[in-house]
C-alpha cells in the first residue's frame, strides 16, 4: 500500500467517522470508569457515615457500593465489546474493503 | 482449634507434585512448538480470546492478592474490600485505551508500539529500562512473598522455597516459552477460581446460604465498625495517588501487555480483556466472602496468631471447612499461583532484554531469528537466577513497597509514553525518552522519600515526600515533560508516519 492511498483513506468520510466514534466511545467509557472509582474513593474520604449506614440487618450501604464498583467496571467492558462487535467491526470491514478494492 | 499449617502435609505435597508433573509435561509439549521468536514470545499468536482472558487473570491474580486480601478482609473487614477494588479498576482502562492499538501496532513488547514511528535505539533503551525496573521490583516482591508463604504453609526453609520456585519458572519459560507460560497461567486460574468458589460455597453453607447471616455474625463478633470503612483512606490525596498508580499501572505492566500479542487479532485482544475483567472481579468478590468467613468461622485471634498479616486466613478457613485434604489442595493452588505470576514476569523481562535491548539497540534491529531466540533464552536464565538471588537477599525485609513501586513506575514510565505514542502525532523521540526517564526517576526517588520507605523501611521519624504512593506526581510529570519536550522539538519523519500508524491503530492493516 503506497503512502498516498493511506492518505486517501484517512480523508475518507467513513474512516473519519469510524475513528471519531471509536475515540468518543473510548473517552466516555474511560471517564465513566474514572468517575465510578474515584467517586467511590471520594465517598470513603468525605462521607464515611453514608457508607456506614445500615441497609438491612448488619449490611452497610458500603458493601453493595464496593461490590458495585467491581461489577460496574466489568459491565463497562461488556458494553465496549458489544459496541465494538456490532458497530465498530462492520465499519472496519468496510474501510478494509475500500483499500482492497 | 488445632491446625496442621506449617507442618509437612502429604496431601499438599501430592497436589503440588501433580501440578508440577502436569505443567512440566505441558512444557515438554510446548518446547517442540517453540522455535521461532513468534512462538517464544507470543505462542505463535495461537491463543483464543477466552483462553487469553483466563491466562491474563492467571498472570495478574497473585498469591499476595489471594492470601493477602482474604487476610486483610478477615482482620480489617470492609477496608479489605476498598483495597481489592483498586486492583480491578485498571482493566477497563486497558480495554478502552490500550488493548486494540497495542495488538495492532506491536509485535512482542509494548516498546514496539512506542518505537513505531520514533527513533528505535533511544526509545527501546528507555522503554526496556522501564520494563526491566517494573519486572524486577515486582518479581522481587513475588519471590520474597513466595519464600515466606511456602515456609508458612509447608514448613519448607525459605531459601529452598525460593530456589524451587525459581527453577520451575526458569524451566517453564526457557523450554516452553509463551506457550507453556500461557497454559501454566490458564491451569492456575482455573484451579484458583475453582478452589476459591468451593471455599465460598462451603462457607455460605454454614450460614444457610444467606449473606445477611454471615455479615450479622461478623458484626456481632467484631462490632459494627467491621462492616464500615475504617482507617485505610484517611488522606484523600494519598488515596487518589495510589488509585491512579493502580489504575494506570495495570495498563503499563509489561507482562500483562505482552499477553495481547498471543491472540491472532485486535478483536480477540478485546474479548480477552472482557473475560479477564470478569474473572478477576469475580475472584475479588470471592476473597471478600472468604475473608468474612475466616473472621467468623476461624476467628481473628487464631489467624493473627499464625501470621500477623493474616495471610493464612484462607488456608485456615479451608482447614476448618474441608479438613486436611482441602487445606492441602489450597496450599498447592497457592504455590501454583506464585509460579504462574513469576513465569509471566520472567518472560516479559527476558523479552525486554532480548527483543528491545539486544536486537533493537545492540544489533540495530538486524538479527537472525535463531539468534534472537537463543538470546531470549539466555536472558531468561539470567533473569531467573537474578530473581532467585534477589529473593534470598531480601529475605525478611519489608518488600511491600516494591509492589507499589512497580505500579508507580508502570503508571509513570510505561503508560504515558505508550499512550501518547498511539494518539499524538507531534510526539517525538526526545519527548518520549524524557517522559519515560522522568516517570522512572521521579517514581523511584519519591517512593524512597515517602512514608512507605523513608519511615517504614529506613525507620526515619518523618517522610520527606508526604504521599505513600507517588503516582499522582510522577505520572502527571511524565505527561507534562513528554508534551513539553515534544513541542520544543520536531520530528518530521515521525509526523509523516502517523497517517500509516493511525490506519493500523483503527483498522489493523499491516498488523502482525
Amino acid at each position: 500500500m503506497s503512502k498516498k492511498s493511506a492518505h486517501e483513506i484517512l480523508e475518507d468520510e467513513e474512516f473519519k467517522s469510524l475513528s471519531k466514534q471509536k475515540d468518543t466511545v473510548s473517552l466516555i467509557l474511560t471517564l465513566l470508569e474514572l468517575f465510578i472509582y474515584f467517586g467511590f474513593i471520594s465517598l470513603i474520604a468525605f462521607n464515611k457515615p453514608f457508607l456506614a449506614s445500615k441497609l438491612s440487618g448488619a449490611i452497610t450501604v458500603g458493601i453493595p457500593i464496593g461490590i458495585g464498583v467491581i461489577v460496574l467496571s466489568w459491565i463497562l467492558t461488556g458494553i465496549y465489546v458489544n459496541w465494538a462487535n456490532k458497530k465498530y467491526d462492520p465499519m472496519v470491514e468496510n474501510v478494509k474493503n475500500k483499500i482492497g478494492g | 482449634m488445632q491446625t496442621v499449617i506449617g507442618q509437612t502435609n502429604p496431601v499438599a505435597i501430592f497436589f503440588f507434585l501433580l501440578f508440577v508433573a502436569v505443567t512440566l509435561a505441558i512444557t515438554y509439549w510446548a518446547a517442540k512448538r517453540t522455535r521461532t521468536t513468534k512462538e517464544f514470545y507470543a505462542a505463535g499468536r495461537s491463543i483464543t480470546g477466552f483462553q487469553n482472558g483466563l491466562a491474563l487473570a492467571g498472570d495478574y491474580m497473585s498469591a499476595a492478592s489471594f492470601l493477602g486480601i482474604a487476610g486483610l478482609v478477615s482482620t480489617k473487614g470492609y477496608d479489605g474490600l476498598i483495597y481489592s477494588v483498586g486492583w480491578l479498576v485498571g482493566w477497563p482502562i486497558i480495554m478502552f485505551l490500550i488493548a486494540e492499538p497495542l495488538r495492532n501496532l506491536g509485535k512482542y513488547t509494548f516498546a514496539d508500539v512506542v518505537a513505531y514511528r520514533l527513533n528505535q535505539r533511544p526509545i527501546r533503551s528507555a522503554a526496556a529500562l522501564g520494563s526491566i525496573i517494573t519486572v524486577l521490583t515486582y518479581l522481587t516482591a513475588q519471590m520474597v512473598g513466595a519464600g515466606t508463604l511456602i515456609k508458612l504453609m509447608f514448613g519448607l526453609p525459605y531459601e529452598v522455597a525460593v530456589v524451587i520456585v525459581g527453577c520451575l519458572m526458569i524451566a517453564y519459560v526457557l523450554f516452553g516459552g509463551m506457550l507453556a507460560t500461557t497454559w501454566v497461567q490458564i491451569i492456575k486460574a482455573v484451579l484458583l477460581l475453582g478452589g476459591a468458589t468451593l471455599l465460598v460455597i462451603l462457607t455460605l453453607a454454614q450460614f444457610g446460604f444467606n449473606y445477611g447471616e454471615l455479615f450479622s455474625q461478623a458484626a456481632q463478633r467484631y462490632g459494627d465498625k467491621f462492616l464500615e470503612p475504617g482507617g485505610l483512606v484517611t488522606n484523600p490525596v494519598d488515596a487518589f495517588s495510589l488509585g491512579l498508580a493502580l489504575m494506570f499501572g495495570t495498563a503499563g505492566l509489561p507482562h500483562i501487555l505482552m499477553r495481547f500479542y498471543t491472540v491472532p487479532n485486535a478483536k480477540e485482544a478485546r474479548k480477552s480483556v472482557f473475560y479477564a475483567t470478569g474473572f478477576i472481579g469475580y475472584f475479588y468478590i470471592l476473597t471478600f466472602t472468604i475473608g468474612f468467613g475466616a473472621a467468623v468461622l476461624v476467628g481473628q485471634d487464631i489467624i493473627k496468631g499464625i501470621d500477623k498479616g493474616g495471610n493464612m486466613a484462607a488456608p485456615l478457613l479451608a482447614e476448618v471447612l474441608g479438613g486436611n485434604i482441602f487445606l492441602g489442595f489450597l496450599a498447592a493452588v497457592a504455590f501454583a499461583t506464585i509460579l504462574a505470576v513469576v513465569a509471566g514476569l520472567t518472560l516479559a523481562g527476558a523479552s525486554a532484554l532480548s527483543h528491545d535491548l539486544y536486537v533493537g539497540v545492540i544489533r540495530k534491529g538486524q538479527s537472525a531469528e535463531k539468534e534472537e531466540v537463543k538470546v531470549a533464552k539466555v536472558a531468561t536464565l539470567i533473569l531467573g537466577i537474578t530473581a532467585i538471588f534477589l529473593g534470598i537477599i531480601f529475605k525478611g525485609q519489608n518488600v511491600a513497597f516494591m509492589v507499589g513501586l512497580a505500579f508507580a513506575v508502570a503508571a509513570s514510565a510505561n503508560f504515558p509514553a505508550l499512550f501518547m505514542s498511539i494518539v499524538w502525532k507531534r510526539f517525538t523521540t526526545k519527548g518520549a525518552v524524557a517522559s519515560i526517564l522522568t516517570g522512572l526517576v521521579l517514581a523511584t526517588v519519591l517512593i524512597i522519600l515517602s512514608p512507605t520507605v523513608w519511615v517504614d523501611v529506613f525507620k526515619n521519624p518523618s517522610p520527606i515526600f508526604p504521599l505513600k504512593n507517588p503516582g499522582l506526581i510522577s505520572m502527571a510529570a511524565a505527561f507534562i515533560v513528554g508534551i513539553a519536550v515534544s513541542l520544543a522539538t520536531r520530528e518530521p519523519s515521525a509526523e509523516a508516519k502517523f497517517e500509516e500508524e493511525k490506519l493500523r491503530t483503527y483498522v489493523g492493516i499491516g498488523a502482525e
